[in-house]
């Protein structure tokens, strides 16, 4: 009696190592074969973001950016074919993300994903991207080298905002030569956006000349800095670099005037929101500057019209995400457009792109699939924005 | 005597998990199973060692821990870190292998002094160290900091990952019918009774959290290699309480219930990507309605077994 299970034990284990012979043999799956998008068809665009979760409000409005860009594409009369966006929620992990972005491309079939907003949950999706010849276009991951696996980057994913490390360098060209401050304390986030940017802010400006006399960290939704703030206080500076998100800037900018430090402080595209006002004072946002590649200051006819029919549609102004969200649309809009084919050939077409947006013009570095932008210098007072100044960053 | 392992209810087992393997390889060389289930699978069947894992430390031995994400995130970045130095196989065993190593040594230094607190005490005590894991590992440059590990090399194949699951719920669920398993579930009764009894309690408790750790670390080794971009962010309490839900879901001290926790879950979580603006109300819901109407969760203590199947089957022949 035993004998013969022993056999079927053996047989048992015999066929499951076959099926796993025979699994392991499959590895390549159904890659995207450059299918094409004609006229009448209905194309599907991916829209991978952050619905939920902590980094909704990103996710949230670059949806609606993404959202309009296709809409104000299907009010065309002269359209080639119909576009829709299929919508997806990654909750920002970066597991989820990979999740959506194989089921965008598998199940429904999408031309092009656009998303997601953070850099993480976007990084996830390139390999898979990648790997099924589908492009990805990722309107805000700033992360340095994002788009980069080992020194070659990923063939399909694409971002249409400049890298932390453009904004910190740039930031630090700003607060060198136009200001002319030559200390600087660092204040910055213990996130990956803080200490990148915080590490180039450093590093350009001492190669400039300048000296960075004091470095601090802080995590994100702390909101009590009174103890970072009297360590650098006793020190001598011109300049504070807060390498954060609108949140905790808000507040140490708000602590460090009213504890006395009246200084110049200057910032990176975290402080974009409206809320920053709210959080550190009106009162207080003077001599305060931050690089960012979007501003309502001087806008240009498509800017305005943008923020007429976004706010028209979602009842609340646009902000940068939500603009470069409408650009990556765009972008892969225009190609799709001009070629009428997907895979590899929209690809092509995108890596050889010289777009025209709402965020700047450019075309893309080859080696980094990253747009080459002016960065854009705003300044606050009384809370409010007034000036605008372009850096370029050699 | 030893017992032999070759049993008619081990063979039922053997007989159902490879023909589980099976239909599933069939249906996705077929294509039935397309990347995008297969990717959901792999959360799955990942989620299931975790969930299992704790079970053997929460439901058999009754050590209320929190610090489930911290010996993931140990594997993970193990994992993570050696395959992106050697991208083959051998690397994704080192990984798993170093893994082991550290989140033993880590769950022995945790675990000694902190199981002998109780309850409340304990569960923040190990969500303490969860914690400091994470904070460890955003800090230190081999592991890249905030920004985590991109580009790891998706080395977590199908059979390898069944293979995980088989052990994980192998190990656990042998570990509760041991003898020290035994010693275990007394100490969950009662463990001024099962010291008087002459269980070293300390010993037992410390020998279950340790298995449940190793476990977790082959979960977080396989994780990172399946989904190419690691991220301390990912370790927090929060994946730690996301385990939790699935083994109460479940039913405490019941492995069956934990893997069908970890599938409905799972599941759930999937149908709910495409509903964006109801998506965390229905979950929380679905879990309140759970609670209030299944308190002891899906299945309460019942396991799947074959034993008594087979004894049904047997005694059914015997009437006739």
């Amino acid at each position: 009696m035993k004998r013969d299970f022993r056999k079927l034990l053996a047989g048992g284990l015999g066929a499951a190592v076959l099926l796993a012979g025979c699994s392991s043999a499959s590895g390549s799956d159904n890659a995207g074969d450059g299918g094409s998008a004609e006229t009448g068809d209905t194309v599907k665009i991916g829209l991978n973001f952050e619905l939920t979760g902590e980094v909704s409000s990103y996710g949230t409005a670059e949806r609606n950016g993404a959202q309009l860009a296709i809409d104000e594409f299907n009010a065309r009369e002269d359209k080639p074919f119909t576009v829709e966006g299929v919508e997806i929620d990654s909750k920002g992990d970066p597991a989820e993300s990979t999740t959506a972005a194989i089921k965008l491309i598998d199940e429904d079939q999408v031309a092009a994903i656009v998303g997601p907003a953070t850099s993480a949950p976007s990084i996830s999706t390139y390999q898979a991207a990648t790997d099924k010849q589908t492009p990805v276009v990722s309107p805000s991951a700033t992360q340095v080298d994002a788009m980069l696996n080992g020194d070659t980057p990923y063939e399909y994913a694409w971002r249409v905002c400049f890298e932390d490390s453009y904004q910190g360098a740039a930031m630090a060209i700003y607060a060198y030569d136009t200001l002319g401050d030559k200390k600087a304390a660092v204040i910055n986030e213990t996130s990956d956006y803080g200490q990148g940017l915080a590490k180039t802010f450093k590093e350009k400006f001492e190669s400039l000349g300048g000296e960075v006399v004091a470095q601090e960290q802080y995590n994100a939704k702390d909101t009590d800095f009174a103890s970072i703030l009297t360590k650098i206080k006793g020190k001598d500076f011109d300049v504070l670099y807060i390498a954060g998100y609108y949140g905790e800037a808000g507040l140490i900018i708000k602590q460090a005037r009213e504890s006395g430090i009246d200084c110049n402080i200057v910032g990176a595209d975290g402080f974009e929101s409206e809320k920053l006002a709210e959080l550190a004072g009106k009162e207080n946002l003077n001599n305060v500057w931050y690089t960012t590649c979007y501003t309502t200051v001087n806008a240009s006819d498509e800017l305005k019209s943008f923020i007429d029919d976004y706010t028209a549609k979602y009842d609340q102004a646009p902000n940068m995400f939500s603009a470069l969200a409408y650009d990556a649309t765009n972008l892969v809009l225009d190609q799709l457009e001009a070629t009428g084919k997907t895979g590899a050939e929209l690809n092509e077409a995108i890596k050889k792109a010289d777009f025209s947006g709402l965020t700047g013009s450019f075309v893309f570095d080859e080696k980094t699939h990253t747009p080459k932008k002016t960065v854009l210098v705003v300044n606050q007072k009384d809370g409010v924005q007034t000036e605008v100044d372009e850096v370029e960053v050699k | 005597m030893p017992k032999s392992i070759f049993t008619k209810e081990n063979l039922c087992w053997v007989i159902l998990s490879a023909i589980l393997f099976g239909v599933l390889t069939l249906l996705m060389q077929v294509g039935i199973i397309n990347s995008y289930y297969k990717i959901t699978l792999f959360n799955i069947c990942i989620n299931i060692m975790l969930a299992v894992s704790l079970n053997l430390v929460i439901g058999i031995c009754g050590q209320f821990s929190l610090g489930h994400a911290g010996f993931m995130c140990i594997g993970a970045y193990s994992a993570g870190v050696i395959t992106k130095m050697i991208p083959n196989y051998g690397g994704l065993l080192l990984g798993i292998l170093a893994g082991f190593a550290i989140s033993a040594v880590a769950a022995l230094i945790v675990s000694v002094p902190t199981l002998r607190l109780k309850g409340d005490y304990l569960a923040i005590a190990t969500l303490g160290f969860a914690e400091i894991i994470r904070i460890l590992v955003q800090n230190m440059t081999i592991t890249n900091g905030a920004a985590g590990l991109s580009g790891i090399p998706a080395l977590t194949t199908w059979p390898i990952l069944i293979l995980g699951v088989v052990i994980a719920i192998v190990v656990c669920s042998n570990v509760m019918r041991s003898a020290p398993g035994r010693a275990c579930l007394a100490i969950q009764d009662d463990e001024i009774a099962a010291e008087a009894m002459g269980i070293n309690t300390t010993k037992y408790k410390v020998l279950a959290f340790v298995i449940g750790a190793l476990i977790a670390s082959l979960a977080g080794a396989l994780f990172a290699c399946s989904f190419y971009v690691i991220k301390p962010s990912q370790f927090t309490f929060n994946r730690s309480i996301d385990i939790l839900v699935m083994v109460v879901f479940g039913g405490m001290g019941s492995m069956t219930s934990s893997v069908l926790a970890a599938i409905a879950i799972g599941l759930l979580n999937t149908i709910l990507q495409n509903f964006t603006d109801l998506r965390m109300i229905i979950y929380g819901l679905a879990l309140v309605i759970m609670m209030i109407f299944k308190p002891n969760g899906l299945l309460g203590k019942r396991e799947l077994s074959f034993k008594k199947i087979l004894a049904k089957r047997e005694a059914g022949k015997e009437a006739s």
